[in-house]
């Protein structure tokens, strides 16, 4: 041991404990100040307030716990709705970019560059308070297809009204597993025999035909509800049934989507560009079919590039969606951070839940995909 | 003459094939061009849904008999091995043709012919198209904020002098070269200070910090005349002494009196916006948010245990929450750590706040630069007998930030699109801007035009940014 390697940590050590010593001395003074008391307990408060929008009950009677579940659900379901969409567009733009086909090839650069280059709020107020707002009124929408209103207070599409929903989705779930099992009798049999089975098309029965047999034999049933115009005053009305879904949502979500694909796009292409023609050649040399050439030889390296910096997007997109609060989305930093702080007043307590929220979600991603990354890292002997 | 197979287009008849086929094509873009621009439908006569698909029809069958392989004309060729290379590109070509020249007119029209420019008022807006005229009465606030007008000039200056000592680079000297990086780290940034301390926000002359700035110069200008073996214990010891000396000994009430006088009108930072604000708060993040996270991605490659895992939970922390609640920490939470007589401006804030929240995400781009480079690399800077701080300052770190540049570029351009979010504490950069112009009643309904006026803006801003890098990176390509 020796000054030299004890000293600089020493002094770091110190330096951090003065500072973390300094501030929390003056949040206790000035909390004493105040008249506020440090503690979670206020949690269990009724909050009296209401959410415009929330997947489960509230209003004001329920308590902060509940109006954090709330906006957790709430930034949950809008970060879903944008990975699905973001993952589909920046897959098919990836492509496009390595198109031979020159005007394919320009279009998607010039969407990618666009996007890109365009801060996110820009665009979640372009598509909130510029294009949302051009959308007719309730009562002069023309529906798309019969069933969908798009409309300025939001978009209206039908919903279904289940019985025996649990049947359903245990069905689904069999299914599902006994897809994994089937995988893992396929890769042992082609290890041992050398036998491909096809597992793709036995999935997609699977997930066809045991749903199919529970509406046929387990007493499911499904109708769809389709949403009715519905007069609420003289100039006022709106559409009752069905799912609404607010324009603070849309609008959330095309955006986060539109602008995280961009990035995908670019993980893509740079996934399969990253894999060697050499390597399509050696695979094609051994006899194996074009198919077989992609979903044996390609895809797996290709992946291997595309996944680690797809699921940081993933993250991104996931923390990005907090900007919902400039349009007054309810999510977990505008209902929690937002409106349930401005009424109890406890900063300390209510910002570091949110962030500790934010900070447990992506540590929990990033320790997986360590664990991802170390899985599937070539081992090389 | 051969026969023809219209299936299998080949070279022998290629006149005919080309003819046909230029005229199928040139007929599908003429119907759907027509259509578009002069709003004619000449084959309305067909039923409904033939004469919507006819273009893409005619142009389909056309790029099919033009395509024949070695045709022997050089532009059938390229045309062929580009958009034409089999019938699903060709079709998805035609598309995005039709696609372009489909919204084309709705677009010229709304941005220029139909778009109104002249007058002062929202009357002038009667059109269907654009109403620049909102942007162009309004574009001061958008440039300055709510900075009077009369003082604008202030900032005009400011930058344009700033501008021009960000550029000395470019004309240095072969002499002044080596120096260039201290003056960027070192000097720029103190210069950028004052020009905005003094100017933008009209300071006083002599202010709390004004002590330790006559140290630290005081200190450096005598310090090289130090033999370089003393020289840490003098940078240690003498500007703290002088400091002191400075603030506590010759202590003239009647200078700090005279320099207090305030040459210019104070402008509160809450005054400030618009785009100018958006480039003070860049700029400034860029300049902190580089050493910060140079020093955490150090720190993380370590030996030190406390170190690194200081580093590590910095560095983790800060990138594993949304900015967004950062600049939340910053306004309501961080005022109940500092004592109640102190009180910290709300840019300064945000300025800490996002240089803290880049700095990680520069760390960890650093960090995949160190970790690019082979050992062989430290362990021949080590047997030439560097120090750590000398194999990292002369063989290691300009290897290392060689080859993040790209993401280091990408980290900046990030920063600067993060920028709107500082209306989370109030500040009003220019999408603040917009959109506290979008609810002024007398200009009601014209919130397209702005962001459209703010995209652009950043477009350029970011594109030119994203291409300087781009070029940045192909200069110091090296082969290996």
């Amino acid at each position: 041991m020796n000054i030299k390697k004890i000293l600089p940590q020493l002094l770091t050590l110190l330096v951090v404990i003065l500072i973390f010593g300094f501030f929390s001395y003056n949040a206790q003074v000035n909390m004493e100040n105040r008249g506020i008391t440090f503690g979670y307990g206020f949690l269990s408060q009724e909050s009296s307030f209401d959410v415009q929008f929330s997947l489960i009950e509230f209003d004001g009677s329920h308590s902060y716990f509940r109006a954090y579940l709330v906006g957790l659900l709430n930034t949950i379901l809008v970060s879903v709705i944008g990975i699905i969409f973001a993952t589909i567009i920046g897959v098919v733009v990836g492509i496009a970019r390595l198109s031979n086909n020159y005007l394919i090839k320009r279009t998607a650069a010039v969407y990618v560059e666009f996007f890109r280059n365009i801060p996110l709020l820009l665009q979640i107020f372009f598509w909130y308070f510029a294009a949302l707002r051009a959308l007719p009124l309730p009562q002069d929408t023309e529906p798309m297809f019969g069933v969908f209103f798009l409309t300025i207070k939001g978009f209206f599409v039908p919903a279904f009204v289940w019985n025996n929903l649990d049947i359903f989705i245990y069905s689904i779930i069999a299914a599902i597993i006994s897809i994994i099992f089937i995988r893992i009798y396929a890769r042992k049999k082609q290890e041992n025999e050398g036998i491909q089975t096809p597992v793709l098309s036995i999935s997609i029965g699977l997930l066809i035909i045991l749903p199919l047999l529970s509406f046929l034999f387990g007493g499911v049933d499904a109708s769809v509800e389709v949403p009715v115009i519905k007069q609420l005053s003289q100039t006022g009305f709106t559409y009752e049934g069905g799912i609404k879904l607010p324009p603070e949502l849309i609008s959330l979500a095309l955006a986060l989507s539109l602008y995280t694909a961009t990035f995908i796009a670019e993980c893509v292409r740079a996934g399969v560009q990253g894999v060697s023609k050499g390597q399509k050649e050696a695979a094609a040399s051994i006899g194996l079919t074009p198919n077989q050439v992609l979903k044996l030889v390609v895809m797996p390296q290709a992946l291997r590039i595309i996944i680690p910096p797809t699921t940081n997007q993933y993250l991104n997109l996931t923390k990005n969606s907090s900007l919902a609060a400039a349009i007054a989305y309810p999510d977990l930093v505008l209902v929690f951070a937002g409106t349930a702080l401005m009424q109890t007043g406890r900063a300390i307590e209510i910002v570091s839940i949110t962030m500790l929220t934010y900070l447990s979600l992506s540590i929990s991603i990033s320790i997986f995909m360590n664990w991802y990354n170390k899985k599937i890292a070539i081992k090389e002997k | 003459m051969n026969k023809l197979n219209f299936l299998q287009p080949d070279k022998n008849n290629l006149n005919t094939y080309l003819y046909t086929g230029v005229i199928l094509v040139a007929l599908s873009i003429f119907i759907v061009f027509l259509n578009s621009f002069f709003n004619k439908d000449i084959i309305s006569f067909l039923p409904g849904s033939i004469s919507f698909f006819l273009p893409l029809i005619l142009g389909f069958i056309g790029l099919h008999l033009i395509r024949i392989d070695y045709s022997g004309l050089k532009f059938l060729d390229s045309i062929n091995k580009n958009i034409n290379t089999n019938n699903f590109n060709a079709f998805l070509s035609l598309l995005i043709v039709f696609v372009v020249i489909k919204s084309l007119p709705p677009l010229l029209s709304w941005f220029i012919i139909d778009a109104n420019i002249a007058g002062d008022s929202k009357d002038v807006c009667t059109g269907s198209g654009a109403c620049w005229t909102y942007i162009k009465i309004w574009f001061n606030r958008f440039m300055y904020g709510m900075y009077p007008n009369a003082e604008q000039w202030r900032i005009n200056l400011s930058f344009i002098a700033l501008a021009f000592l960000g550029t000395i680079g470019f004309f240095a000297t072969e002499k002044f070269k080596k120096y260039l990086t201290l003056y960027y780290v070192a000097v720029y940034p103190v210069i950028a200070f004052f020009f905005i301390f003094f100017f933008i926000s009209g300071g006083p002359i002599f202010f709390d910090f004004s002590y330790g700035i006559i140290a630290a110069v005081i200190s450096i200008i005598i310090g090289f005349f130090i033999p370089s073996k003393f020289k840490m214990y003098y940078f240690i010891i003498v500007p703290i002494t002088l400091y002191i000396l400075l603030k506590y000994v010759f202590f003239y009430e009647e200078l700090i009196e005279l320099g207090k006088l305030e040459a210019l009108e104070w402008v509160e930072t809450g005054a400030w916006g618009g785009l100018s604000l958006t480039f003070i708060v860049s700029f400034f993040c860029l300049i902190f948010c580089f050493p910060i996270g140079l020093f955490l991605s150090l720190g993380r490659r370590s030996d030190f245990p406390i170190i690194k895992y200081f580093s590590i939970g910095m560095i983790e922390f800060w990138r594993g929450v949304p900015l967004i609640t950062v600049l939340f920490m910053s306004s309501v939470m961080f005022p109940m750590f500092l004592p109640e007589d102190m009180f910290i401006d709300k840019l300064v804030r945000v300025i800490i706040a996002i240089s803290l929240f880049e700095a990680a995400y520069v760390a960890e781009v650093i960090r995949g630069g160190l970790q690019a480079l082979p050992r062989g690399q430290y362990d021949a800077a080590k047997s030439l007998g560097m120090g750590y701080w000398k194999m990292h300052i002369l063989v290691i770190l300009p290897q290392a930030l060689k080859l993040v540049i790209p993401g280091i570029a990408n980290t900046f351009l990030a920063l600067v699109k993060d920028t709107p979010l500082i209306f989370v504490v109030g500040l009003l950069e220019i999408v603040g801007m917009l959109n506290l112009a979008k609810t002024n009643p007398e200009w009601l309904g014209f919130a397209m035009e702005g962001y459209v006026f703010a995209s652009v803006l950043f477009f350029i801003i970011c594109y030119a940014m994203s291409k300087y890098s781009y070029n940045l990176e192909q200069k110091y390509k090296t082969e290996r």
